[in-house]
């Protein structure tokens, strides 16, 4: 446990009037600082909340963005929904998967990119669409990904 | 299209997000007047006579669900449902990157409105930049005296969260949405009770969607006798509706509702790309029943879009055209169903799985005439025996497929390949 984390907690219970609505935004704070939210920190974040870690992993566990496994420092998200994969978004996934030499699912050695996929993102007017860290870049070109991963994450919006 | 803008204000005026450029604009002047010249009641009333429905996909007439909180002394709460994963819906994350002041604006007066003390969004775990703007404008509004203690010196006080989620499309689902916001999974509850009864905390709780909401200050400045002088008697006032897939011009566009469905895709839109032909379209969101060319003219209100065989929803259009194999895109979208299932309950758990699995078969070539029933069958044990809707959701697409483009199914089957190639699409706008 790292010593702030004890104060984080206690900011997050502050903010929301019920102590269990703390957890979500503790465990974001956690991962945006680790990367992950390994085993001995969900351990931590059970102690600091009062909960059981079966609880902290149940509720972690249920949602996409928690990451439970050692991510990349980027993780780059395809959207693989119906109108991105109509503007050629599985040319996207493959093509990233050739570049970064991996699989979607996987981290590349060197721990610089996770490729995973995300479902519509609520961005189908920029199709095909990633997120880099949570960054949107819109209207992605399947046989130029390399801009993707070399810019500097800056967002493109509508 | 020259067009007036309501609710995407950002587009005529620029940097409206940040809070002198909206004041300069006329904003939180409505706040104002709700606070200064309106009872509450008097502001359900309105809400009430404008005819406003809720924008988040069900339609529910939003004065009557102000209406149904009881007169108990509990503490009430308002909760936005800024959780947009509907595929193919993409409006509710243009008002809070870009015009995040009218939300606020809506909800300090909707929470005067019903009385609540407390309001959250709930914003989607992916909108990162979205929650940037929402946090900057919120911390605005407190400098400003439009949130805390004695709002404008009328007595009137609230308190304004903003929570992330983390990723599930349930959790869009009201009910899954209160587990989460109270630091649970997203399961959907039981109802009844209604949120209204026993929603968040198990407080009386009002949910509406974020351009619901974004409605409201537009009401009360314009008044409801205006609102209600756009679209029918039953599906009064504006609408945006996100429009994709294969169109020139895809984006949002704000229309009065029963704008023709013909007029959206080719006005606004722009069209079907050079050289191609319309072939269905969804008009509400991935869970709404496709719709075919010959239902291109029907007024986009929600009367007129179920008799003609399928829902508003969301205003989420995805327009299809004759390159797009049907067998496919419904493939893809039932296969998001199967991710996004809380796997609470068996039928929508099990049943999006097998329904994946047997769709993408027969888009592979692999399937066969038996599959084609099996999957009509497991269609049948999901719709109506789910614990929320979400299992009636993933047929949506999918029964409507099977009826109207059937021999397209049968094609796969004895060609052993998808008749229209591997791939749903293969390069970028061609
Ligand atoms: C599976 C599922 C997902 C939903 N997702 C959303 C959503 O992302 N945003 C939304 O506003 N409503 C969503 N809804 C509808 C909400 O349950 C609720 O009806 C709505 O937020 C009420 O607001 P309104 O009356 O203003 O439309 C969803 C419903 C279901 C069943
Ligand atoms: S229908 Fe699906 S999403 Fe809804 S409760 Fe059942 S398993 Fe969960
Ligand atoms: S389908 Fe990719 S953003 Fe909607």
């Amino acid at each position: 446990m790292k010593p702030e984390w004890n104060q984080w907690a206690q900011e997050a219970k502050q903010q929301f009037p019920e102590a269990n609505s703390s957890l979500l935004p503790l465990l974001y704070r956690i991962q945006h600082a680790e990367g992950w939210l390994s085993d001995e920190t969900i351990r931590d974040v059970a102690s600091l909340l009062g909960l059981t870690t079966q609880y902290v992993e149940s509720v972690a566990s249920f949602y996409s963005l928690f990451y439970r496994q050692k991510v990349g420092r980027n993780v780059v998200h395809v959207c693989v929904g119906l109108s991105c994969a109509l503007a050629g978004s599985d040319s996207v996934m493959e093509h990233l998967e050739h570049k970064l030499g991996i699989r979607e699912g996987q981290t590349t050695a060197d721990g610089e990119y996770t490729l995973l996929e995300a479902e519509c993102l609520a961005a189908c007017d920029l199709a095909p669409v990633i997120q880099r860290n949570l960054r949107f870049v819109g209207h992605v070109d399947p046989e130029n990904v390399g801009r993707v991963l070399s810019d500097d994450g800056k967002e493109v919006n509508s | 299209m020259s067009q007036q803008y309501y609710l995407l204000r950002n587009r005529e005026v620029p940097d409206i997000d940040q809070m002198p450029v909206y004041l300069a604009h006329g904003g939180y002047q409505a706040l104002r007047k709700a606070l200064n010249d309106f009872k509450p009641e008097e502001l359900v009333d309105m809400v009430k006579k404008s005819g406003l429905r809720g924008r988040g996909g069900a339609g529910f007439p939003t004065g009557m669900k102000w209406g149904f909180l009881p007169n108990d002394g509990r503490k009430r709460y308002l909760v936005v449902n800024s959780d947009e994963a509907e595929p193919g819906t993409f409006k509710d994350r243009e008002i809070i990157e870009h015009n995040p002041h009218q939300l606020i604006e809506g909800i300090i007066i909707s929470s005067y409105a019903t009385k609540a003390r407390e309001a959250f969004i709930y914003c989607r775990g992916e909108f990162l930049f979205g929650s940037e703007q929402l946090n900057r404008a919120v911390r605005e509004a407190y400098e400003q005296g439009f949130l805390g203690e004695n709002i404008l010196g009328t007595g009137f006080s609230l308190d304004l969260n903003v929570y992330r989620g983390a990723g599930a499309y349930i959790c869009g689902e009201e009910s899954a949405l209160l587990e989460s916001l109270e630091g649970k999974r997203g399961n959907p509850r039981l109802k009844p009770p209604f949120p209204a009864i026993a929603g968040l905390y198990g407080g009386p709780t009002v949910i509406n969607n974020v351009e619901t909401i974004a409605n409201v200050p537009v009401i009360v400045s314009k008044g409801a006798d205006w609102y209600t002088s756009m679209g029918t008697a039953k599906s009064p006032g504006l609408k945006i509706f996100s429009v994709s897939g294969r169109v020139q011009r895809p984006g949002n566009y704000e229309i009065p509702l029963a704008t023709p469905l013909s007029t959206l895709i080719n006005d606004y839109a722009g069209g079907m790309l050079p050289g191609r032909q319309l072939k269905a379209v969804i008009p509400g969101g991935s869970s709404v029943p496709l719709l075919t060319p010959d239902k291109v003219d029907t007024p986009l209100d929600y009367e007129s879009i179920l008799q003609a065989g399928s829902m508003l929803g969301s205003g989420g259009c995805i327009v299809l055209d004759d390159h797009v194999c049907i067998v496919g895109a419904t493939a893809r979208l039932v296969r998001f169903y199967r991710e996004e299932s809380c796997g609470k309950c068996t039928p929508c758990r099990e049943g999006t799985y097998w329904m994946t699995d047997i769709l993408e078969r027969l888009e592979h070539g692999l399937g066969t005439l038996e599959d084609l029933d099996t999957l009509a069958d497991v269609a049948d044990n999901i719709g109506g025996k789910c614990f929320c809707p979400l299992g009636d959701a993933s047929l949506g697409v999918l029964v409507s497929a099977l009826q109207h483009f059937h021999e397209e199914f049968v094609a796969h089957v004895e060609q052993h390949a998808c008749p229209m190639g591997e791939r749903l699409y293969d390069t970028v706008n061609n």
